[in-house]
């Protein structure tokens, strides 16, 4: 028996958002999967890119009462936001969160195994079934933990719920043409298409992800492309004609959303201790983000604002 | 709304709301002269009559729906037979900053030359008030509960349908055949039904009087009028006056009207609690609106304007002035009628129809404090009534409200009502369910969970004053399990439970004995075959109710105490009741741990909402089924009105960190900023009662205009209800947060933990959001 649970696989997630609206049809949860191999500077979720355990300590809460470190065991006292839980002679113990009285602590990531994940979904069934919505896998990059997510992708459609994975699509083809077959949805993350733009915005090449993703349109599997649209970087007349031609050629895609910028990833990442390498940009207006949708549907694509 | 219908409600919403003591004037005249001539119901009943023909008729300019309780609009009259203020209730009245009523010299003048004197010692209050034990007295004193009926007559109740078939003379009928049918050689009770029938015919006879009257005065108006438009008009209006109620309706315009004067008659008659209420409006209104077009009588645009007068009328006449325990109770002008739109019918069928819809408009145009209104969502309810009563929702004026149709009726049927008439019933008040125009369901008072534990926590003693209130169930610190802590509150409970259903049964059987209703009960099924009153047990359906207040909070502090103490066994017992009683002076960090890090009911936590659950069950296991004076049972329910703030007001501070004197948690949602999990989770903490067994329960919850944009937004808020309403939800309210709340969230995070916002193609919490995205998002209400 043993044995055969450490073959389980386990996972590490770092939310779980219930109510969600805006991942995927109806009422979703989306669980956020933690580690992500880009390294995008508009980064919403900051917390998620590590694939490791962290600490995160938001100072706007900290009574600075010092029950952190009066309870850490460690000479140099507790970790500080955004170290890696564990690392050098941490004992991930977790005495500091305990002690913290004001959640100014937080640990991001916990390891979980499939039945928990599958338990958590279950526990808006109710809301799925009457809103045809289900879950939705993200993070992150969910592909990044390929054998848990296609575990759990696996249980919850046994389970009789939809499943969706919100993904970049950068991971080998094995891995992505594994998960194409196994969601009910994909929301295909697209930042950029010019290659070399894509290189310096994301720090990895934009090939195998067009690659990954015509070959998931082949498997038939649903696509939702989806642009985070953002002033100056990525929403030039040329970027958006390539999204409206690359959609019109992939048959599995059925709409593109655009995920209008905001910047609350700003406060997180200064939580984490981490740069917002994006210099600011205004969040793009109503009517600016009306102008891009009206630029794909010339090219005859539904375009839909907002998740 | 056209001309007319704005200057209508114009001059409602300008009105100053005043008292009159026209009716204490003239009751206590009646009083004088003729008290010991005749029996109980006798005398209402005349005392009924003498109002009907004496009091100052008003029919307003440009009113097509006529009629006013009090001698214009927001006058409102007294019930000193019931409650007689003295001169500081009125010069409190009269000055205190929020529902105030300007009391006029003379009306100080003539309660102090002549009502106080005769009133004092008589009112039903003052003798309710001798007879109540020294147990009841302290309980109520120290907030443990409240009293309904210490200032205002049992009511709650709404008509049916009957009205718009038969009128007045019809149920005259009715009493003379069951006068008849008396049989004084074989039932005692045939003297005592005697009386209680002849009492109903005299009410139909004085509500024809009171209608005959404003027929006059329309008369003598058009007789008056250079206006040939307005001549007409007025003369339409007497004609309606002279038909109804004596006769069942034959059109729109008298459909309406006759409900009207039923609605005058009940609130002059008595000052019952929740006004009275037209109940299914739309399905009553239904026939007559179709025949009127079709026959060319009627059109959209005029019956729209009939609509439009007749919920000014509502809005004109403001709940009779509270004053102490109960205006903390049920702190506002609103007399809670409640309009039920949609549900189903008798037969099971979907209820709801084009007038649905033309109330909906009307609701969200006119935007009135009153009526209330609310749409009773079946599985049947078609998405269109619902989608377009969320587009009212959300403009952000808190209702209507969104009741479960399907779960209100399986609460009736677990009562013992017919199927049929569980169907027809509905949800009147706030929240509280009925069979309409055949049961009296009275509310009784509230009752303060929190405050029952902390007796439990100080050995049955009151801490805020010393009094022993409840037995002695031992020192905290003889606690050894969390289990002897609750059996210790479930014996305070049952105490002071007792204490309260032992005052029910005392306060209905001098209602039964003394304050009868005849016009009420005329309307009521079936108090004319049963030759009995309303307040007697006349009704088909009898149930009295005692109304939870603090789920939230008692079961979050509950949960703390389990988890710190005797979970982490952080610190003993002892020592967290010393700090909850030092009000957390010098205690921040153990605060901030009691308020971050225990288990929170409203986030689909089983560790707290089992406590929830335990709770509530051990409160339905004391209350429901115990007889009360009417040859009814009571019941359970949950809602606080506005007294979750007076209750929080006598508590001291709480174990899950909320602070001496502070609100409890309202109806059944989570503590304010306690859930942090979304809709979802609250729904299913929520729905972790059984809300089947109670007679309503409340659930308030709140969200930011911007998650519900467009027909998507919509459609979310849709699958929400239909999600808790799968779940067998009872309730639920939606408030739509609006700058001004978004800036008080960022002064005060703590207390707006829970507010979610939409902000960009994702929701979150707004207390999270860094402070510039804070006010992008308030920017984008303000501009919303």
């Amino acid at each position: 028996m043993s044995s055969r649970s450490a073959q389980v696989p386990r996972g590490i997630v770092f939310n779980v958002q219930r109510a969600s609206f805006h991942d995927g049809p109806g009422i979703r949860t989306t669980v956020f999967l933690k580690g992500c191999p880009l390294s995008c500077p508009w980064c919403h979720n900051p917390e998620g890119i590590a694939p490791q355990v962290q600490v995160i300590v938001n100072a706007a809460r900290c009574l600075g009462c010092g029950s952190c470190t009066n309870a850490c065991p460690r000479p140099a006292g507790p970790l500080s936001s955004g170290e890696k839980v564990g690392d050098g002679d941490c004992l991930a113990c977790g005495r500091c969160l305990d002690a913290c009285p004001a959640e100014a602590r937080q640990i991001v990531g916990r390891e979980w195994t499939v039945p928990e994940v599958l338990a958590e979904v279950l526990r808006d069934r109710l809301a799925y079934d009457t809103s045809g919505g289900g879950v939705t896998f993200s993070g992150g990059e969910p592909l990044f933990q390929p054998a848990f997510l296609a575990a759990c992708l696996d249980a919850c459609r046994q389970a009789g719920i939809h499943t969706a994975v919100d993904t970049c699509g950068f991971a080998s083809r094995e891995v992505a043409a594994a998960i194409a077959g196994q969601a009910d949805l994909l929301l295909w993350d697209l930042k950029h298409l010019d290659p070399g733009r894509h290189r310096e915005l994301t720090g990895v090449s934009l090939d195998p992800i067009l690659a990954n993703l015509e070959a998931a349109s082949r498997l038939g599997v649903r696509i939702w492309l989806r642009i985070p649209v953002i002033p100056g970087v990525n929403d030039d007349p040329d970027n958006l004609r390539a999204v409206a031609a690359l959609a019109s050629a992939l048959p599995a895609v059925e709409r593109v959303s655009l995920l209008p910028y905001h910047r609350t990833g700003t406060g997180k990442a200064a939580r984490l201790g981490r740069e917002d390498g994006l210099t600011p940009v205004p969040r793009p207006s109503p009517e600016r983000m009306r102008e891009v949708a009206a630029l794909l549907e010339e090219g005859g694509i539904a375009a839909v604002i907002g998740g | 709304m056209n001309e007319r219908t704005m200057q209508l409600r114009q001059e409602s919403l300008d009105a100053a709301p005043s008292i009159s003591c026209e009716r204490a004037e003239l009751m206590t005249g009646f009083y004088q002269e003729n008290l010991g001539r005749w029996s109980a119901p006798v005398m209402r009943a005349r005392a009924f009559e003498d109002l009907c023909r004496h009091k100052a008729i008003w029919i307003g300019d440009g009113e097509l729906i006529v009629g006013e309780r009090g001698p214009r609009p927001k006058a409102t009259p007294t019930y000193p037979e019931l409650t007689c203020h003295s001169l500081e209730d009125l010069r409190i009245l009269d000055s205190r900053p929020k529902t105030s009523y300007r009391v006029p010299p003379e009306c100080l003048q003539a309660y102090e030359t002549t009502i106080i004197p005769y009133w004092r010692g008589r009112s039903l209050r003052d003798r309710m008030m001798a007879h109540l034990p020294p147990e009841w007295h302290a309980a109520y004193d120290a907030g443990v509960f409240t009293e309904f009926m210490e200032q205002r007559a049992p009511g709650h109740t709404v008509l049916d349908g009957k009205i718009y078939s038969r009128g007045m003379l019809d149920f005259k009928v009715d009493v003379e055949r069951a006068l008849a049918a008396l049989d004084f050689g074989t039932d005692p009770d045939a003297l005592d039904k005697r009386e209680a029938l002849t009492a109903m015919a005299i009410a139909c006879d004085a509500a024809i009087l009171f209608a005959e009257r404003h027929a006059d005065l329309a008369e003598q108006l058009a007789a008056q009028t250079d206006d040939p438009v307005r001549r007409a008009e007025l003369e339409r209006i007497a004609a309606v006056c002279r038909h109804v109620p004596a006769h069942a309706p034959r059109d729109f315009w008298e459909a309406l009207q006759s409900y009207w004067f039923c609605h005058l008659g009940v609130i002059t008659e008595l000052n019952g609690w929740d006004a009275f209420n037209p109940g299914h409006l739309d399905q009553h209104l239904l026939p007559f609106y179709r025949t009127g077009l079709s026959d060319g009588t009627l059109d959209e645009v005029s019956a729209r304007e009939l609509l439009e007068c007749f919920f000014v009328k509502f809005n004109n006449h403001l709940a009779p002035p509270k004053v102490g325990v109960t205006a903390a109770e049920s702190g506002t002008y609103t007399d809670f009628a409640n309009i039920n739109i949609g549900g189903l019918l008798a037969d099971g069928s979907d209820g709801s129809n084009e007038v649905s819809h033309l109330l909906l408009d009307i609701i969200e145009e006119m935007h009135l404090l009153q009526p209330s209104s609310n749409v009773q969502v079946s599985r049947k309810t078609p998405d269109a009534l619902l989608a377009h009563a969320l587009r009212v929702v959300r403009r952000g004026f808190g209702f209507p409200s969104l009741f479960n149709a399907d779960t209100v009726v399986e609460e009736q049927l677990r009562q013992g009502k017919s199927l049929e008439d569980a169907r027809a019933g509905g949800c009147s008040g706030c929240v509280e369910v009925g069979a309409f125009g055949k049961e009296a369901y009275i509310l009784t008072g509230y009752f303060n969970l929190v405050k029952v534990l902390e007796l439990a926590l100080h050995d049955g003693v009151d801490p805020r004053t010393g009094v022993r209130l409840g037995p002695a169930t031992g020192d905290p610190a003889s606690f050894a399990t969390f289990d002897d802590l609750f059996e210790a509150f479930q014996r305070q409970l049952a105490h002071l439970l007792e204490v309260k259903v032992r005052g029910n049964l005392l306060v209905g059987r001098l209602y039964a004995t003394d304050m009868p209703a005849p016009f009420l009960s005329v309307l009521i099924d079936d108090c004319i075959a049963n030759g009995r009153d309303y307040n007697a047990g006349g009704a088909r359906y009898n149930n009295t109710f005692i109304q939870a207040v603090g789920i939230g909070t008692i079961t979050d502090a509950l949960a703390a105490i389990r988890t710190h103490v005797f979970s982490d066994g952080a610190m003993p017992l002892a020592d967290l009741v010393a700090a909850l009683d030092a009000d957390f002076e010098g205690a921040d960090t153990l605060r901030a741990r009691l308020v971050n890090r225990m288990p929170k009911y409203g986030n689909d936590d089983d560790e707290a909402d089992d406590l929830m659950r335990r709770v509530f069950d051990a409160a339905f296991e004391l209350i429901d089924g115990r007889p009360d004076a009417r040859g009814g049972v009571h019941r359970l329910e949950m809602l606080p009105t506005t007294c979750h703030v007076y209750f929080g007001s006598v508590c001291g501070a709480t174990a899950d960190g909320r602070r001496a004197g502070m609100p409890l948690s309202e109806g059944i949602s989570p503590v304010q900023g306690a859930d942090r999990r979304g809709p979802t989770a609250v729904f299913s903490s929520a729905a972790k009662m059984d809300h089947v067994k109670t007679g309503g329960t409340l659930l308030n919850m709140k969200f930011s205009p911007s998650l519900l944009e467009g027909e998507e937004g919509i459609g979310r808020l849709a699958n929400l209800v239909r999600t808790y309403f799968k779940a067998d939800g009872h309730h639920v309210q939606f408030n739509v947060v609006t700058a001004e709340t978004l800036r008080k969230a960022q002064a005060d995070p703590e207390a707006y933990r829970g507010l979610i916002v939409r902000v960009a193609g994702y929701s979150d919490y707004f207390c999270d959001l860094s402070e510039a995205l804070q006010e992008e998002i308030i920017a984008r209400t303000e501009h919303g």
